[in-house]
């Protein structure tokens, strides 16, 4: 498989991997794929309670080199956003920026589901009223 | 942190290192400079009856033929040429069912064999024909028991693979001819990946019909043969190619001379250095192997280790996925069974033939050891696939789950 540069680049050196303390109320979680399917991301991200700003984000995922791609790339592109911005990141979004080819679209697939996922578990916690209906949406 | 990966390169080693020998092997020089008279000079049709360009060709296509019958136990008289192993197995099974259709219309075979075999028995399966795909134990070995309840009656011919190419078990091929024999059953084995790597008998394993490549042996690519056993059953296959009537009117077309004298000396070659090979492929492949079990947790070998073919290793990075770690080690040519690396994003159908999961399917290696790799280029790979699991794994949720004690079945995945 022929990969981008910026696919090979995220590979070798990925950005924020690591965790987050998931039992932390500003702390968001979202873990999606399947192992059987060959790809499991965990996206985490902290929330400014004040700003709802999204001022850290972590992942660690299991597949293959676009997955790994995709899920570092989510979590420098939500850096930074409030958590709505954050859920206007779209897959093809990702798809574009990476020049996945495809057969390897459902890992921006599963990026986005990452994103809304944390955003999801973060609005549960917090009891943000949305959290139903972004669920719903997707 | 950091994939990439800064494993120092031993002296003497050259990247990237070819370490996929099942795929397929690079031409031994000494093959090459037996066929170039052939490509140049010596260029007559071997079928040319009536003046000397022909006879040359001709002498060298029957001396190739000697060398091949030689390392297999067989008779020149019984070696077909093809354009290789899928060939040879289209023509061995379809011939056979098409010759033997009166006698009964059931084969026998199972479920690891290369898609040669599996979509030529699928084909016969459409004209009428009932396939048996026997099943195989968590080692990759079928049951002779298995084998025993499947023949009956209609039973014509059955087919199973010497050396299996993803996972490198032999399987109890004597065993099985013996069966046959005694039941009156044809016997065809694709013995691609076996044939030059170790001892292969036709008579004392009771072969009738079997497959071989020119290009796994270190010969050139497009040529292979069909050994078909002349007596004791005398084997009968109808022609799938219609021509001229080349090769005793099993396979038209006019022979691919220098090919052919290639895999001829491959076969020498592999004949006379089988022995000390055999020997240094397995110190090798087992270093590998140690080296690996030394510094990894989580790991395991694919396919029964006893009854294994010298070169092969195959090996789960549970946790890590292979495509990824074929990024990572991308200085060094090995193939996974990972459904990422694939056209149809399937995990390797051997593997889970197996009973593996798909998650450790996914996370396969192949390593095919062969004539020209060294220690050294051992010893860097080891290096290189320890520091990139290892760092895969730190970035692995499910590594790092397991490490924290969380049992991974019990998780409600969302499959997607």
């Amino acid at each position: 498989m022929a990969y981008s540069e910026k696919v090979i680049d995220h590979y070798n050196n990925p950005r924020n991997v690591g965790q987050l303390d998931k039992a932390a109320s500003e702390v968001g979680t979202g873990l999606v794929g399947a192992p059987e399917c060959g790809d499991v991301m965990r996206l985490q991200i902290r929330v400014n309670p004040e700003t709802q700003i999204i001022e850290e984000a972590k992942f660690k995922t299991f597949g293959c080199g676009s997955a790994i791609a995709s899920s570092s790339l989510a979590t420098e592109w939500v850096k930074g956003k409030t958590v709505e911005e954050a859920l206007e990141i779209k897959n093809t979004e990702i798809v574009k920026e990476l020049a996945l080819p495809p057969v390897k679209i459902h890992c921006s697939v599963l990026a986005e589901d990452a994103i809304r996922a944390a955003i999801g578990d973060w609005k549960k916690k917090n009891g943000v009223a949305e959290a139903a209906e972004a669920a719903a949406a997707h | 942190m950091k994939i990439q990966s800064n494993v120092a390169v031993p002296a003497g080693v050259q990247l990237p290192i070819y370490m996929d020998n099942h795929a397929t092997s690079p031409l031994d020089p000494r093959v090459l400079e037996a066929m170039l008279p052939y490509l140049t000079n010596k260029f007559g049709n071997a079928a040319s009856r009536n003046h000397s360009f022909g006879w040359e060709a001709e002498q060298a296509v029957e001396t190739a033929r000697e060398q091949i019958a030689r390392l297999i136990g067989a008779t020149a008289k019984e070696i077909i040429f093809t354009s290789g192993a899928t060939e040879s197995n289209n023509l061995a099974l379809k011939g056979i069912a098409e010759m033997y259709r009166e006698r009964g219309n059931h084969i026998i075979t199972q479920v690891t064999e290369h898609k040669a075999i599996l979509d030529t028995c699928k084909r016969l399966e459409k004209q009428g024909y009932r396939v048996t795909y026997l099943p195989v134990k968590a080692d990759g070995l079928i049951d002779i028991d298995d084998l025993k309840r499947a023949m009956d009656d209609k039973t014509i011919l059955v087919s199973i693979m010497y050396a299996n190419n993803e996972i490198g078990v032999i399987q109890p091929i004597a065993e099985i001819g013996k069966l046959c024999h005694e039941k009156g059953v044809l016997f065809h084995t694709d013995a691609v990946q076996a044939v030059g790597k170790i001892p292969v008998n036709v008579i004392a394993d009771n072969i009738d019909v079997l497959s071989l490549s020119g290009h796994k042996i270190y010969g050139p690519k497009g040529v292979g043969a069909l050994y078909v056993r002349r007596r004791n059953p005398r084997v009968q296959i109808a022609a799938q190619i219609d021509g001229g009537g080349h090769e005793r009117g099993m396979r038209s077309g006019t022979l691919n001379v220098p090919g052919i004298v290639g895999l001829g000396k491959a076969c020498e070659i592999a004949q006379e250095e089988m022995t000390s090979e055999a020997a240094r492929l397995t110190g090798l492949r087992d270093r590998l192997k140690a080296k690996l079990e030394a510094e990894l947790d989580y790991i395991h070998v694919n396919g029964n280790m006893e009854h294994h073919l010298p070169g092969n290793l195959n090996m789960s990075f549970v946790y890590v996925e292979g495509e990824s770690l074929l990024m990572g080690i991308n200085d060094i040519a090995v193939s996974s069974g990972s459904a990422c690396t694939s056209a149809t994003l399937e995990p390797s159908y051997v593997l889970k033939a197996l009973g593996l999961g798909d998650d450790v399917a996914h996370s396969s290696i192949r390593f095919g050891l062969g004539r020209f790799n060294t220690e050294a280029e051992v010893d860097y790979v080891a290096a290189k696939v320890i520091d990139v699991v290892k760092k895969l794994r730190e970035l692995s949720p499910l590594y790092e789950m397991v490490k924290e004690g969380i049992d991974l079945t019990k998780i409600e995945w969302a499959a997607h």
